[in-house]
Formats: structure tokens, sequence, C-alpha cells
């Protein structure tokens, strides 16, 4: 395998003595699976899982002027934000199209964004070059590691470990505390359609506390999990990620993120083309799709709508939780989208039926 | 990785069983956990004519599509059944229940172009690093 100019983890070395298969992900040497993305995939929607993140960018910006300066590089409110909050965002270009999504923390006298890994560099470019006087800005990525705790049962998992009283964390919400012994900020935001935590931790700290972890987690049947089971865990619960539902010519209305797009802040980089393309409603846009068949959908294959080709498939994978029916995403014309429409794949030359849905495809029980 | 000493491999990783001019293939132990979970799997169908070498279906995890090749030339004269139900049987005993298809070799000396055990574990080992 080629792995040089890849860049490790805090927790490579960990990853490696667990027996992870190991692949590269946005410049970084990442954990695929460990125990079988199935087995991974049943732990964190029935248990709890543990994931390493360190490979996605976390900036820190500091200054009385940051909130108003994000604010004009984002679709979502940031100056609305409180202490101690989170907010999931996207960065957007003139035309409207996604530069990265992001989550924004706001914590004590500074804040913090994670960006994904592969954006990691093009959006230091991006917001280093807009940054106000007044406004400091410092790429902590190689020092922190970020590990996420997903699953019904990591609550109980992690409530032994630290003082911070974890009920009182709400979703979207961060803390500080110690964490094993580990100064940490914990974020009760995740990518799996679970609870959860994100634990952001000082890299030199990870593997002592990933140990701890996997130990303390025995008792709720916490398992190591990579990125292949938190892909499908994030397809299923309607997520996007960068590169197949949202990139730079996938605008956040298209990807069904209008919730996240704020029209009535004053000004945003994007916002004029967002509310022409609001206000037409004409816009292609991601859709659900369940296949009839046992033959899983992938991204890149051509989807049909009768004999007409509308598009490829952006994302797609069999669905444990629904019953491991196969599920997809494409990005097709609105004429189109609406559910129950009867949708063909292309797969290896055969029509392959599918049937549009509603989204999310998964929502966890209250 | 398990090789068990009484058949044939080929270096894409199918196996193959002689019997007469029977031949029971599938994948072997390295191919289920290299590729995981295994979700799909598509076969030719019963009578269908098989060139060795050529890619004679797919095999899918989670994550990846893999092409099956015929290890010899012939006539498929079964499919496996159990393991379109539940393809997951591939993962659990790739040499015995999880077999794929079963041929009428039209020219068994093609299996000179197979390896044997000692030779496939070569293949694995060099995959490995």
């Amino acid at each position: 395998m080629v792995t040089s100019g890849l860049s490790r983890t805090a927790l490579c070395a960990t990853h490696e003595q667990l027996g992870a298969k190991m692949s590269p992900f946005g410049g970084f040497l990442m954990p695929i699976h460990y125990s079988g993305i199935l087995d991974e995939h049943r732990a964190v929607r029935s248990a709890a899982g543990m994931f390493d993140l360190s490979h996605m960018g976390q900036f820190v910006a500091r200054g009385a002027a940051v909130a108003d300066w994000l604010d004009g590089l984002t679709t979502n409110h940031v100056a609305t934000m409180r202490p101690n909050q989170a907010r999931y965002n996207i960065f957007t270009n003139e035309a409207g199209g996604a530069l990265d999504d992001a989550i924004i923390y706001r914590l004590e006298g500074r804040w913090l964004i994670v960006v994904n890994a592969a954006n990691s560099e093009k959006m230091w470019r991006w917001l280093s070059a807009r940054k106000p006087d007044g406004v400091s800005l410092e790429d902590r990525t190689p020092e922190s590691a970020l590990i996420a705790v997903q699953g019904p049962r990591s609550l109980e998992l992690l409530q032994p470990l630290t003082d911070v009283d974890l009920g009182g964390v709400k979703y979207y919400h961060a803390a500080l505390g110690e964490v094993g012994g580990v100064a940490v900020e914990m974020a009760r935001t995740g990518y799996t359609g679970e609870d959860g935590f994100e634990l952001f931790v000082p890299a030199s700290a990870a593997p002592a506390l990933w140990e701890r972890l996997m130990r303390e987690g025995e008792r709720v049947g916490l398992k190591p999990a990579g990125l292949g089971a938190r892909d499908m865990l994030r397809l299923e619960a309607s997520m996007p990620l960068y590169g197949h539902e949202l990139d730079e010519r996938i605008t956040p209305l298209q990807a069904g993120l209008g919730w996240a797009v704020k029209l009535d802040k004053p000004a945003f980089t994007g916002k004029a083309a967002l509310a022409a393309q609001q206000a037409a409603d004409t816009y292609e846009r991601i859709a659900g799709a369940i296949m009839d068949g046992k033959a899983p959908a992938r991204a890149g294959y051509a989807v049909y709508h009768g004999s007409e080709k509308i598009g490829e498939v952006r994302s797609g994978s069999p669905a444990p939780a629904l019953g491991g029916k196969n599920i997809l995403t494409a990005l097709v014309a609105s004429s189109v989208s609406a559910p129950g429409t009867r949708l063909e794949v292309d797969i290896r030359d055969q029509r392959h039926p599918a049937t549009v849905v509603p989204l999310p495809f998964y929502t966890r029980k209250a | 990785m398990s090789v068990p000493t009484d058949r044939l491999y080929t270096k894409e990783h199918e196996w193959v069983k002689l019997d007469g001019s029977t031949a029971l293939v599938g994948i072997t132990d390295y191919a289920q956990s290299s590729l995981g979970d295994i979700v799909y799997v598509e076969l030719p169908k019963p009578g269908a004519a098989l060139t060795q070498s050529k890619a004679m279906g797919v095999v899918e995890s989670v994550k990846a599509v893999s092409d099956i090749f015929a290890p010899l030339s012939g006539t498929v004269a079964e499919v496996n059944a159990t393991i379109m139900d539940d393809p997951a049987t591939v993962n659990k005993d790739p040499y015995g229940e999880g077999w794929l298809v079963k041929l009428a070799a039209a020219n068994v000396a093609e299996s000179k172009a197979l390896l044997d055990p000692a030779a496939y574990e070569k293949v694995v080992e060099s995959e490995q690093h």
C-alpha cells in the first residue's frame, strides 16, 4: 500500500495494534474498519462506538469580531450563538456552492471551527485571506485529537469518567472538563444519527484516553468503529458528506439544508445566488431512494427516469437500519424528486428499480 | 489466513476443488477477509459458458465491488443458492458452505495454470506487505 505523504493521527498506532484495516482518507491514514462495518454499525445503533476523527481540521479563532466575520462567510447564524453552543454551518462561494460544511463551536473566549479533512487546506487559505484585523486564527489540528463516542449508551459510558453533568449538556452544546483525568472540550454532537459526544483531546493524551475508554466501554458494549461504519451511519441519517451530497457546485438548498440557510442575515457570501435559487424553486436537488432489489447502488452509477438519464448516484450503501435494503442519494431535477417517484439505477448495464422516499432514511427513537 | 491443501488457487484469490471434471469454486479466506462484510453476490446462471481468467461475476462488500474470475473454462452446473440468500455465508465459511459455483470443466489440463497452496500463500504474503 502506498502510504507515503500521508499524515498519521495521534491514534494511528493504536488502530494498527487493534488490527484495523487502514486506508488513506483526506490526506490521513485512517481506520476503515476493525471488527467489520456491519458489526461496528450495530454497536453504534444499539450500544456505543468510538471513532478517531483527528483528521478533521480544527481551527481556533479569537477576537471580538469573530462572530460577525463568520456570519459573513456562512449560511447559518453565528452571532446569535451563546457560549458553549455548537452549530452546523456551511461556508459558501459567491454562487452559493458549498466550500465546506462545518461545525462551529462557541467556547469561553474562543471559537472552534471543525472542517472536513479533505477541505482543511482550502478552508485555511479561504479563512486566512479574509481574516479581519482583531481576529486571530490558529490551526491546531496536529496538536488536538478528536474522539467521538456515539450511540445510545454513550452517556452511560462517559458519565462515571467526568464531573461534568453530561445529561445537562444538550444536543449541539459543549462543555469544558476532564474525562478520565484529561482536560477536554466535549460536545454533544456527532455524525451518526445517534446520541453521543465528541471529545477534543490534546494529541499527547489521546492514546491513553482511547485505551481507558475501550476498557471502561466493555460494560456497555463499546466497539472501535471506522470510517466505513461512519459513512453508512451518516447516510442512513441523511447527513451530507462533502464531495457527495455537497460540493462547490451543489448549494446547501440543493442538498436539502435549507434549514441552515438564513436568508434573513444581512449579508453573506453567496446570499444573492441562494436567494435567487430559493425564489425560483426549480433547482436540481438531492433525493433519497430505496432500491427494490439486493444489488447495492454505488456512487457514480447512472440514474434514469424512464429512458432519460437524470443523474448519478452520489452515495449508496446497504442500510442495516432499514433491514438491509440498499439506499442511495442522487442529485435530480425537482420534477422527479417527489417521494413515490420510480427511478432506475444502472448497475453493470442492467436497470434496477428504486423508489424516491422522504429523508431522512433513519431517525432514532426518542 | 487459512489455505487448505486440498485445492488449487488463482492469484485473484479464487479457489478450485476438482473432482474428476467437476470443479467447485469459491473465494479464499484472505479474499473474504480483505473485502469485509459481503452483502451481495452476482453469479452466472446454470448453463452459462465460462472462459478461464475471464470475469464471471461479482462479490460486493459494504464498501467494494470485486470481480470474480473463472479459474477454469467450462459450463456452470450449479450456483450456491445459500449465498444468494445469505451472502455473509461467504465470510463465515469461504471454503465450505460459502462456495460460489460448481462447474463442468471443459479442459481439466487448464488447471496446470493454477497455483498450488504453497504458491498461493506466497501471493497472499506479498500482498500483505
